[in-house]
């Protein structure tokens, strides 16, 4: 019966081909089937999104994590996002009218970056790592942050998405998420690689292939070339 | 030299191995000439390193070819000298042996200079005691958390109850205590009171599900950096607080049971209560010792 | 001309038999002899380079607040020899070259040593004579690992301090007398007072270096003194060396590989960045980072550290065993307590007490090189489980349960890879195969009868 009357709904709605695109009507189309006709999640397999905020779907849209590739696994990843952004700030819209948290406003530029490296530090590099290149939880692989806008950091942040905690403005202000920010922009996407070439700023392990692979190799090759070989 | 017997093989170094060399040395102080530019000249590292990595490596060209077509090649055989000379072995035996004859008390004499050796070995050695403290282990009991001592900030600033939030993390330290210190630091979470799981002995340790713990791994001392807290709960796992060096995982609603990982005792756990002022203070001592376990950790 | 300079030493100290002796010292040719003198020229680069960074090193953990070049860290407190590491990498000029170079060529020597290891293992080379040689050699490697952690654990950044902390509880975690122990090398509870680092310096700049140079010193005297060992070949025997001499052709030949190694460890010192601790950020003993690793020759510790379940056994009110033990102190222990006594068991399993100058191929031996793949897989094995956290990274294998596949793999790969290793060696003594190219020719010969054989 609740299918009959989706089926009604949506063919009833105006098409959105010409006009501003519809957040209700995408969200049907798309997000309906795991969060529920009416958003209020469906139990075991996704959440209510009353409470989620426009800070929320704007994070899991725009970095492609929702809708969710179960292919991959229980941990939504970052993708190319499945919708344009005309889309998703009809969505983002959509559901931020089901109440929760604003887009925060980030500014990188009014940031300092030696604030941002020591709040890095304090909060981020447990799990991201100390250059955002990613890293281990039990249970998790929080991401690499290349990749990410100023706002999807903010988002991420304020959010706290699968099993990051979330900070808010108490614990982390308005001015150190902009170093944050201005770190991440800066150190993040583009390390000071003085010593050449930076095999993925995540010290020993790189290092030792290339001990072995290229310097290892490289001295065997001449010491056989020194040498001699074996009788047959 | 005339006059002079011929000791090494006939030997004619060919043409392209003497050119070879010659152009390899001749680069080689180019590229050397170069680096010394370069040093001058703002000394990038890539190119200081690109230019003295090549001249070693034209050196190198240099000498081993130098060494496997210009100058004579050999093969040479010899005899190995023996590695046995049994009579020898005695004579040296009973000549030291022999030294000893004419010293009726030897075996005492030569065990009083063991114990006299001994001991002045072992008392030049005791002043490295002073690196100690040795003997007195007393340090490593040491509490900065007592009952009434506030929770702070890194700035120093006192942290209130109602700035934790549920899925927040937040790093704590004890109030006028260096912040270096392993038993000073604290890492403080905040869970729905429902989903507490404390044993009954801890039960008035989390107001308002506040829960603090100390941020030293009882595995190998690091920093318990990691929080993880779903934002959508049933398909994925609980809160923890999880130690990034070798992932030993705590829960903090069991109190800092260790649930994965190669932590032998939990995690300490501080009772929290609020003052009067809605600021955080210790309600007591930690739950165990703080730190790595050592022989003196009775949990 | 050299007549007259040999005329003038010689009749100043009457060493021309002595250097006539030496000129023409034999060595056996086989590129596999060379790997220890890779190990050699490392160690000559790494005192070299190393020199040059005390010069301006400050092994100080004196708080000081920086205002240098690299913007990410101005006006943060760090310790004095943190900073000197800073300006040693952005204002010294060639600074970071010496430093990026000292640190591959540490990398490398171990790479050196432990291909080296592994070639005087499986070829039998530590047999009588010489077993001297090699319980001096299995002693530097030891002082080499001690080193290499001393060595980058003096810039004190968040990477190397995380790794202190561990060897600290390591050190704690010996029974009895760890807490004590702890506390005089460290002058206090971690992370100790500013003495640590005097001593921590002190120890790799003059003590270990010292004693690795002795012991290289006897190391070499003691393989000149029972002469090189050598494969068995048409001229080769038991009772006789067979090679280039020093003079000329050898002598060109090693300083050609030295520069080789040279060259190698400059280029890498300039064009690939390692260690850049302006990355990590100063240590402080309540931050951490994900991703943390030890330097590549102490992987094997870590992996046994996260391999280890939660074992802490306790004996009344004390803790008799503390975790950190079995994976930083008994598992090391078992290792090289294997590695000391293996000539011994050797000799006692077969009861082989004569002279061995011909060494063996691997398949000579086919026991001794299963058991030897079985060893190393071993520790191989808890090697890469040191690092399955970047694996979980790459490829999303879950984490926890590479940990369990570990745990049980550790102790039934050894045992297949020894026995699969066993069984290769016999066959291919039978079939007198090249391991890699597969059967060659063999020699046709007309037999007496007038057929072929």
């Amino acid at each position: 019966m609740r299918r009959l009357a989706l089926v009604v709904l949506v063919l009833a709605l105006p098409s959105a081909a010409a006009a501003e695109p519809n957040g209700r009507q995408l969200y049907l189309q798309g997000c309906a089937s795991c969060h529920g006709f009416s958003a209020h999640g469906v139990p075991g397999v996704a959440p209510d999104l009353h409470g989620a905020g426009e800070a929320a779907a704007d994070f899991y849209l725009s970095t492609g994590r929702m809708p969710l590739d179960v292919a991959t696994g229980e941990q939504p990843l970052r993708a190319r996002p499945a919708y344009p952004p005309a889309e998703i700030r009809a969505l983002v819209h959509y559901v931020g009218s089901l109440g929760g948290l604003k887009i925060p406003a980030v500014h990188p530029e009014r940031g300092d970056v030696s604030a941002g490296q020591h709040a890095f530090v304090v909060y981020c590099a447990g799990c991201h790592q100390i250059v955002g290149e990613g890293g281990v939880v039990t249970g998790a692989a929080p991401p690499p942050l290349k990749d990410s806008t100023p706002t999807q950091l903010a988002e991420a942040v304020r959010v706290g998405p699968y099993l990051m905690p979330a900070f808010d403005r108490r614990e982390i202000d308005r001015r150190t998420l902009d170093s944050i920010a201005l770190y991440v922009q800066t150190v993040v996407k583009h390390p000071q690689d003085r010593g050449g070439w930076g095999i993925g700023h995540i010290g020993p392990v790189p290092e030792g292939m290339v001990a072995w692979l290229l310097a290892g190799g490289a001295l065997v090759l001449v010491a056989r070339l020194i040498g001699e070989r074996m009788e047959r | 030299m005339r006059g002079a017997p011929k000791l090494l093989p006939r030997h004619r170094a060919p043409r392209w191995a003497e050119l070879a060399v010659l152009w390899a040395l001749l680069l080689a102080a180019a590229a050397a000439i170069g680096f010394i530019a370069i040093y001058a000249l703002g000394a990038d590292t890539q190119w200081l390193g690109l230019s003295l990595g090549l001249a070693f490596a034209l050196l190198a060209f240099g000498a081993v070819v130098t060494g496997k077509a210009l100058v004579p090649q050999e093969r040479k055989e010899e005899l190995r000298p023996s590695l046995d000379h049994d009579k020898d072995d005695l004579d040296l035996a009973v000549y030291v042996q022999e030294a000893d004859e004419g010293i009726t008390r030897s075996r005492l004499l030569k065990g009083a200079a063991g114990v006299a050796g001994l001991t002045v070995v072992g008392a030049l050695l005791v002043p490295l005691a002073s690196c100690g403290p040795f003997l007195d282990v007393a340090q490593l009991r040491r509490m900065a958390w007592r009952r009434g001592r506030r929770l702070v900030d890194e700035s120093g600033r006192p942290l209130r109850a109602d700035e934790i939030a549920v899925g927040s993390m937040t790093p704590a330290y004890a109030e006028g205590v260096d912040k270096k210190r392993l038993d000073a630091s604290l890492i403080v979470v905040r869970l729905h009171e429902d989903d507490l799981e404390l044993p009954r002995d801890r039960s008035g340790w989390a107001p308002s599900g506040i829960l603090a713990f100390s941020k030293i791994c009882t595995h190998a001392g690091c920093a318990v950096s990691m929080f993880r807290y779903p934002l959508y709960s049933p398909k994925v796992p609980k809160p923890a607080l999880v130690c990034p060096c070798h992932y030993s995982t705590f829960d903090p609603a069991a109190g800092g049971k260790v649930i994965f990982g190669p932590a032998g005792r939990p995690l300490p756990q501080l009772p929290v209560a609020v003052d009067e002022r809605g600021e955080l203070r210790a309600a007591g001592p930690m739950s165990g010792a703080v730190g790595p376990s050592w022989w003196g950790v009775d949990e | 001309m050299i007549y007259r300079l040999v005329r003038f030493i010689d009749t100043r100290t009457g060493q021309t038999p002595l250097m006539k002796k030496l000129l023409r010292y034999v060595f056996p040719d086989h590129w596999s002899f060379l790997l220890g003198e890779i190990a050699l020229y490392c160690f000559v680069v790494l005192v070299g380079t190393g020199i040059y960074l005390t010069f301006f090193f400050d092994p100080s953990s004196r708080e000081v607040v920086y205002h240098g070049a690299y913007a990410p860290l101005r006006g943060q407190q760090m310790s004095e020899a943190y900073r000197s590491v800073l300006d040693l990498s952005f204002r010294t000029k060639a600074g970071l070259l010496m430093r990026q170079t000292h640190h591959w060529a540490a990398d490398v020597f171990l790479v050196a040593i432990t291909l080296h290891v592994l070639r005087v293992f499986f070829t039998g080379a530590f047999r009588k004579p010489r077993e001297l040689t090699y319980y001096v050699g299995v002693l530097m490697l030891a002082l080499a690992l001690f080193e290499g952690f001393a060595g980058y654990s003096l810039g004190d950044d968040l990477l190397s301090g995380m790794g202190l902390a561990i060897a600290y509880s390591v050190v704690l975690a010996i029974p009895f007398v760890g807490a004590n122990l702890a506390l005089a090398i460290w002058h206090g509870p971690f992370p100790g007072t500013t003495d640590f680092f005097s001593r921590l310096y002190i120890a790799h700049v003059l003590l270990v270096p010292v004693a690795i140079g002795l012991l290289l010193g006897l190391h070499l005297v003691t393989i000149m003194f029972t002469h090189h060992s050598q494969f068995r070949g048409s001229r080769e025997r038991e009772d006789n060396v067979v090679g280039t001499p020093l003079f000329p052709g050898y002598l060109f030949r090693t300083l050609g590989l030295a520069l080789a190694v040279a060259a190698v460890l400059f280029l890498l010192g300039g064009l690939v960045q390692i260690n850049p601790v302006w990355e990590w950020g100063p240590f402080r003993p309540d931050l951490s980072t994900n991703g943390a690793q030890p330097d590549w020759y102490l992987g094997w510790l870590i992996g046994a550290l996260r391999l280890m379940p939660g074992w802490e056994p306790h004996i009344g009110n004390y803790t008799l065993i503390p975790n950190a033990f079995w994976g930083g102190v008994f598992f090391p222990f078992l290792v090289f307590g294997a590695l000391f006594a293996w000539p011994s068991l050797e000799r006692w399993i077969t009861g082989d007490r004569g002279y061995h100058h011909l060494l063996d191929r691997p398949r000579d031996a086919p026991w001794r090189t299963g058991i030897g793949v079985g060893f190393f897989t071993w520790v191989g094995m808890v090697f890469f489980a040191g690092s399955s956290d970047r694996v979980f990274v790459e490829l999303h294998i879950s984490y926890t349960s590479q940990i369990h596949v570990y745990q049980v793999a550790v102790f039934v790969l050894p045992f297949v890879a020894g026995w699969i290793a066993k069984r290769i060696c016999e066959q291919l003594l039978r079939s007198e195969a090249h391991p890699l190219r597969g059967p060659g020719g063999g020699r046709v010969r007309r037999t007496e009868t007038g057929g072929f054989g």
